[in-house]
């Protein structure tokens, strides 16, 4: 069996004294993308913040390629761990290229920049109509491209998703989702975090279900055909 | 001519002011802090022009430049990064409790009196144009200004480094995420507002050459109060703050007679306090400002 990209072991992380996530454990396979779905206040988030190293573990372990995941964001980004934040966080004063270009910064080696950066242009053709034009300026949708395209222009081999639906209109959200499809397809796993359940179970390769700070059920892309029992699924999930 | 007098004094002042605005904004945009300590990196530069006095120029200048660049970067890394994450009070306290020692150990070392700079002694000569008298300092002030300005623009705007301090300003942990090395962007801030302290001493030492312990105190005020009245939102309206203060000095002086000069900073900062309650945000920032443009 390969060894996991990413591998979570019986996390537990807290603000304080209170528990944010508790005893979470995952993996992530290469070109996999697994999704975490959940209420607010769920976890979901702070997970991925953890693999990030924007907090700290209170216990558990983390391991991308089986090495001990440690260090401060920037290394895990020159590690191999991309993530693109709930809210896009573009740098609205920026140009559409100069965000690009910080994305090159966890890059340890130039080589191949040019072929990747034309990958990324040509997942999202609006990152080079509007390369000299100030990110603030576009459109939810496009900032989320470029937020993602930003992102993967290091060639992260986990990307971490932080709801990138968030605010998008459905046909924006589905042309995004056929783009993670085919990132996917160029080897980079993808770690999803979504408020939309139905629509990330039927896309991920697993869904895990977290409320209240803790796993409470892992769904296949086989859950999502029934929508009324993926619904009673879910609800349950959340409530108990 | 009086009013052109003013004007020309203005300038070389203001181009003081603006540079050494700039160097504490270029620390408030990444890091969002203050550093009242950095009129004792001028001090720093202004004793060692002092122990330098009978070196060629040249050799002072570099010298002076390691000094205090090397002092700023010590600021940071053993005061100032540290405490890292702290509140802004503690980051505060911090930068007046560095102030505080380093004037202190400089009083331990070189004495209440002063110490005399003898470095471009020559630049405060003068050139008569009809009733009007310009310094050659004042006319390297601003050609220095001038310089140190654009070629922070050129780095900000053309270079990496610039690129990553410009997204810190903005967003730190968002840039940290993509890999911006913390440590490296807030060294490189410290480092250029360390060669902006070292040419605000050299050019500050040819005007005022009795340097005390001090001695960098008021000119950081007063770039501080041009920094509020700017807008601390981009450094460029920093720099235009430090360049109004240093009119408001050269236009206030004028107009009070010698024997109120006493009063020049309360009517100056009288000013400032009228110009804040008209524009809170400053005198030249955009109502539209975010706070994600401080660089």
């Amino acid at each position: 069996m390969p060894e996991p990209v990413l591998e979570l072991r019986e996390v537990e992380i807290r603000y304080g004294r209170l528990p944010a996530v508790r005893n979470l454990s995952l993996t992530l396979e290469r070109g996999e993308i697994v999704g975490l779905i959940g209420p607010n206040g769920a976890g979901k988030s702070t997970t991925l913040h953890a693999v990030m190293g924007l907090v700290p573990l209170h216990s558990g372990t983390m391991a991308l390629r089986g090495a001990p995941l440690r260090g401060r964001p920037e290394d895990r980004a020159r590690s191999g761990i991309g993530l693109v934040p709930e809210g896009r966080h573009i740098f609205a004063s920026l140009t559409v290229e100069e965000n690009l270009r910080l994305g090159l910064s966890a890059r340890r080696s130039a080589d191949g920049t040019a072929a990747d950066r034309e990958w990324v242009t040509s997942l999202f053709p609006v990152i080079g109509e509007f390369a000299h034009r100030v990110a603030g300026t576009l459109s939810g949708g496009q900032q989320q491209q470029l937020a993602i395209a930003r992102a993967l222009i290091a060639r992260p081999e986990v990307l971490l998703l932080d709801e990138p639906s968030l605010g998008l209109a459905p046909i924006v959200v589905e042309t995004l989702f056929q783009t993670l499809a085919t990132i996917r397809e160029g080897g980079v796993s993808i770690l999803l975090v979504e408020q939309r359940g139905a629509l990330t179970v039927g896309f991920a390769d697993r869904t895990h279900v977290l409320a209240n700070a803790e796993l409470r059920l892992t769904l296949g892309p086989g859950d999502a055909g029934d929508t009324q029992h993926l619904t009673e699924q879910l609800t349950a999930a959340y409530l108990s | 001519m009086t009013f052109l007098q003013s004007l020309i004094d203005g300038i070389g002042l203001g181009a003081v002011y603006a540079v050494v605005a700039v160097g504490i904004g270029l620390v408030f945009g990444v890091m969002r802090l203050v550093n009242f300590a950095y009129g004792e990196l001028i001090t720093a530069g202004g004793y060692t022009l002092a122990l330098l006095s009978g070196a060629p120029a040249i050799v002072a200048i570099i010298v002076c430049f390691a000094v205090v660049v090397t002092l700023a970067l010590i600021q940071e890394r053993i005061a100032f990064r540290p405490l890292r994450g702290a509140s802004p009070a503690t980051m505060l306290i911090a930068t007046f409790a560095v102030s505080f020692l380093l004037q202190n150990v400089y009083l331990l070392i070189f004495g209440s009196r002063g110490s005399t700079v003898g470095t471009l002694g020559q630049l405060n000569e003068a050139i008569a144009i009809g009733s009007l008298r310009i310094r050659y300092i004042t006319i390297v002030a601003a050609v220095v200004g001038a310089a140190l300005l654009a070629g922070l623009t050129f780095v900000l705007n053309r270079t990496m480094i610039g690129l990553q301090l410009r997204a810190a300003a903005a967003d730190l942990r968002t840039a940290r995420t993509l890999g911006v090395r913390a440590d490296r962007v807030i060294t490189a801030a410290f480092a250029i507002s360390g060669v902006l302290a070292a040419a605000v001493a050299i050019l500050l030492t040819v005007q005022s050459p009795l340097v005390t312990p001090d001695y960098g105190v008021s000119v950081t005020i007063f770039a501080l109060v041009g920094v509020v009245v700017g807008g601390l939102d981009r450094l460029v309206t920093a720099a235009l703050g430090g360049f109004a203060i240093g009119f408001a000095n050269a236009f206030v002086g004028d107009l009070l007679p010698s024997s109120g000069s006493a009063y020049l900073p309360s009517v100056v900062y009288g000013l400032v306090i009228l110009i804040l309650v008209v524009r809170p945000s400053g005198l030249f920032a955009s109502r539209r400002a975010t706070a994600a443009e401080r660089v």
